[in-house]
């Protein structure tokens, strides 16, 4: 088989936006805030669809701005309702992210005109046409596909991230009372965290699109999370469960002529449904005596 | 203003058809959304209307065509798989129900992507159609798709209202519900079926991700004014009505509008102004009576002060003495001395804040609260007395004077308090 710089390229991208989105989602799932980033990834689209608006362009500063605010006012606004409404959690999240995207399909169809953009395409990107969006300096030196290097830089970001907050960011999520006590801005933290996410859902939504981020942030780390109890193993584990599911969801949409993101997923799907039956607990007759288990360690 | 007329007075059938068809399916996913809510599982119904696009795929595929009931079936399969495995998750897994959620939610709308766009690339022409599935085109409803979905809102609407009392238990209190003999295990699954069923129907008019507002939004708003569950199923439905007819409208006046995020938006307002201005449990009505409570504590407060000057012989208290008892709240006392003022507690006599006769009887009650419950706590629940202070301080302002009259006669009409101060009572009245 010849090499086929086309197929690399976009698995690498794939690898990268699923490297990321797992790290993070690792510390949402620790969180319980799973679907807050679900929420996240469509409470973007007015940011989105008004940074388009100003800048004209899909691939500018002011749409990742404008997405990042939306991201953090979504956050925010869930806190709000919880906390000064009184709204159960499920239900805050719901309300929140339902009027953002609504008010982003109303401002795409107000803006239709000079906006070229459409919910399809924010909700499940296309990653197959990332080899010929290239990004070529003004003088004509052709740098490569946009989208990997945007992907890159997201994973560079986020992995920075991680790094220096890494002690704050375990302590909140486990024992958020006990950090307080230590003098970590628990909530500071916390608005980090929703911003790097809505910062890589924006940066990645072209290409994979919103649900199918909030796919690579919940799946590999809940399959993960089935197989051990340690956070480096499961941020490891995550890691390289994106790998894996970006080379097999290439090869088998190419196979099927199908969406590359989509197929992503589904075998992501297909991971943590085995994973599942591995790991779950199993019918009475079918298990020996139990093993004594150990309470998650750091 | 023509638009208007010609339009709340539904003289085009047209306009009739969706306006009743949007009507039932907000009443049907009101209703079974305000239980899920209750049942704090709010989020199964996103997740189910996420779950329904590889069973539409797969019904258009055997259909080979737009057919409802293919459709219908395979999307009311593929919700059905996912309420099932996110049960069976939440039981066999250690995952939290949210990861558990968020992953089914994104699996199989994933899933749902390969095969929509395996039947893009099939180049079937009938496929253009089925996007509205996905984002809902409450306009492009057909009166036989009208017929079949306004059939089946009206079949989960009557089915909710018939076993209103097993829903409710079930909702409340399944333990008990089992205990009595319920079947509480068939009626979650009567109310599933009922849930996947609004959903599938209520994505044609609003679209996969919007779903999740008219099931949980209408709910949610409609708790903020009841306690009652009847009262609470039609207000919710009432909201659902009303922002059905109004994102109706808006895109009826101005056609490139989409309806289903409109009906998102006004039932979004219907909520938000709910949790603002409702009585009991809105934000500006609990900010109001913290705030008067604090103003209340504020003014007696100084009233004890002024008292407790009395015990000690003096007659008043100058301005300055009072700011200086209460460091940091000179804003509030200050607001305290106008209102008892005001009320006729105290009088200003040049710059010496004095009380009157009817504020004797005031602070009187207020220190009479403070030193009882202070004895309270020494004698019954053996508190030293250097310990009781605190909690005095905050008992003053709560205890009623059914609660003071039980006090005293557990106490047996006690003279003296833990710190062997007079507990004021009429007969040793200091004016």
């Amino acid at each position: 088989m010849t090499f086929d710089s086309n197929a690399f390229l976009i698995i690498l991208t794939g690898t990268l936006i699923a490297i990321s989105c797992g790290f993070l989602g690792v510390f949402m799932m620790l969180r319980k805030m799973s679907m807050t980033g679900d929420a996240i990834s469509h409470a973007v689209l007015p940011g989105i669809v008004i940074g388009y608006f100003v800048s004209g362009s899909q691939r500018s500063l002011e749409v990742i701005i404008g997405a990042g605010l939306l991201g953090i006012l979504a956050t925010l606004m869930i806190e709000g309702l919880r906390k000064k409404a009184k709204v159960q959690l499920d239900a805050s999240i719901g309300i929140t992210f339902t009027l953002l995207f609504a008010i982003g399909i109303i401002l795409i169809n107000m803006f239709a005109y000079k906006v070229d953009l459409d919910q399809e395409c924010v909700l499940y990107g296309e990653i197959a046409y990332l080899p010929i969006d290239l990004w070529i300096t003004k003088s004509g030196l052709n740098l490569g596909p946009r989208i990997t290097w945007l992907a890159g830089l997201n994973l560079l970001f986020v992995g920075v991230f991680i790094y220096l907050l890494f002690k704050e960011l375990v302590l909140t999520s486990f024992d958020e009372n006990f950090s307080s006590v230590m003098g970590i801005p628990a909530k500071g933290v916390n608005l980090a965290l929703m911003s790097m996410v809505s910062y890589t859902t924006v940066s990645s939504f072209e290409s994979v699109g919103a649900i199918l981020v909030v796919a690579l942030l919940a799946v590999p780390p809940a399959t993960a999370f089935l197989w051990t109890k340690s956070l480096n193993s499961l941020l490891k584990l995550t890691a390289a469960l994106a790998i894996l599911i970006s080379v097999l969801g290439y090869y088998l949409a190419f196979w099927m002529d199908s969406s590359i993101a989509g197929m992503m997923v589904t075998v992501a799907g297909g991971f943590f449904l085995a994973s599942a039956l591995i790991k779950g607990k199993k019918p009475s007759w079918f298990k020996g005596t139990p093993k004594e288990s150990k309470p998650l360690g750091i | 203003m023509e638009d208007f007329v010609y339009f709340f007075t539904f003289q085009d059938p047209s306009i009739a058809w969706v306006v009743i068809g949007i009507t039932l399916l907000g009443i049907g996913s009101a209703y079974v959304g305000t239980f899920s809510f209750l049942d704090k599982k709010a989020l199964l119904g996103d997740a189910i209307s996420h779950s329904v696009l590889p069973g539409i795929c797969l019904g258009f595929i055997l259909a080979g065509e737009k057919n409802p009931l293919y459709i219908v079936t395979g999307a009311f399969l593929a919700g059905g798989l996912a309420t099932f495995l996110s049960s069976w998750l939440k039981k066999n897994t250690k995952l939290s129900e949210d990861s558990i959620i968020a992953t089914i939610l994104s699996v199989f709308f994933g899933f749902g992507i390969v095969m929509l766009t395996a039947l893009q690339k099939s180049g079937n022409p009938e496929i253009a159609g089925l996007n509205s599935f996905i984002f809902g085109n409450a306009i492009g409803i057909s009166e036989f798709d009208l017929m079949i979905y306004g059939g089946l809102s009206l079949t989960i609407i009557l089915v909710l209202t018939v076993f209103l009392k097993e829903f409710r238990l079930m909702v409340f209190d399944p333990a008990f519900g089992r205990a009595i003999g319920f079947p509480i295990n068939g009626i979650r699954f009567l109310f599933n079926v009922l849930m996947i069923l609004a959903v599938v129907i209520g994505i044609q008019a609003i679209g996969v991700v919007l779903m999740a507002a008219l099931l949980i939004t209408p709910g949610a708003a409609a708790r903020f004014w009841t306690d009652r569950l009847n009262s609470l199923l039609i207000l919710a439905a009432l909201f659902s009505i009303l922002s059905g007819i109004l994102g109706t409208y808006i895109s009826f006046v101005i056609p490139q509008m989409p309806t289903g995020p409109w009906v998102v938006v006004f039932l979004s307002l219907f909520a938000l102004i709910s949790f603002l201005v409702s009585p009991k449990s809105g934000i500006i009505f609990r900010y109001l009576k913290r705030k008067n409570y604090l103003r209340k504590t504020h003014r007696d407060h100084l009233l004890k002060s002024l008292y407790k000057a009395l015990e000690e012989g003096q007659k008043g208290l100058l301005i300055d003495k009072i700011y200086e008892l209460y460091p940091f709240q000179k804003k509030e006392i200050h607001q305290s001395i106008i209102d008892l003022n005001k009320v006729g507690y105290i009088y200003n006599n040049q710059g010496i804040i004095i009380l009157t006769d009817s504020g004797v009887t005031e602070a009187m009650r207020v220190v009479r609260l403070h030193r009882l419950w202070e004895l309270y706590l020494n004698e019954s629940l053996k508190i030293a007395p250097d310990h009781v202070h605190e909690s005095a301080e905050q008992m003053e302002h709560l205890l009623t004077p059914e609660l003071e009259e039980l006090l005293e006669k557990r106490l047996n009409f006690p003279s003296l308090d833990p710190h062997q101060e007079t507990i004021p009572r009429e007969k040793n009245d200091l004016r």
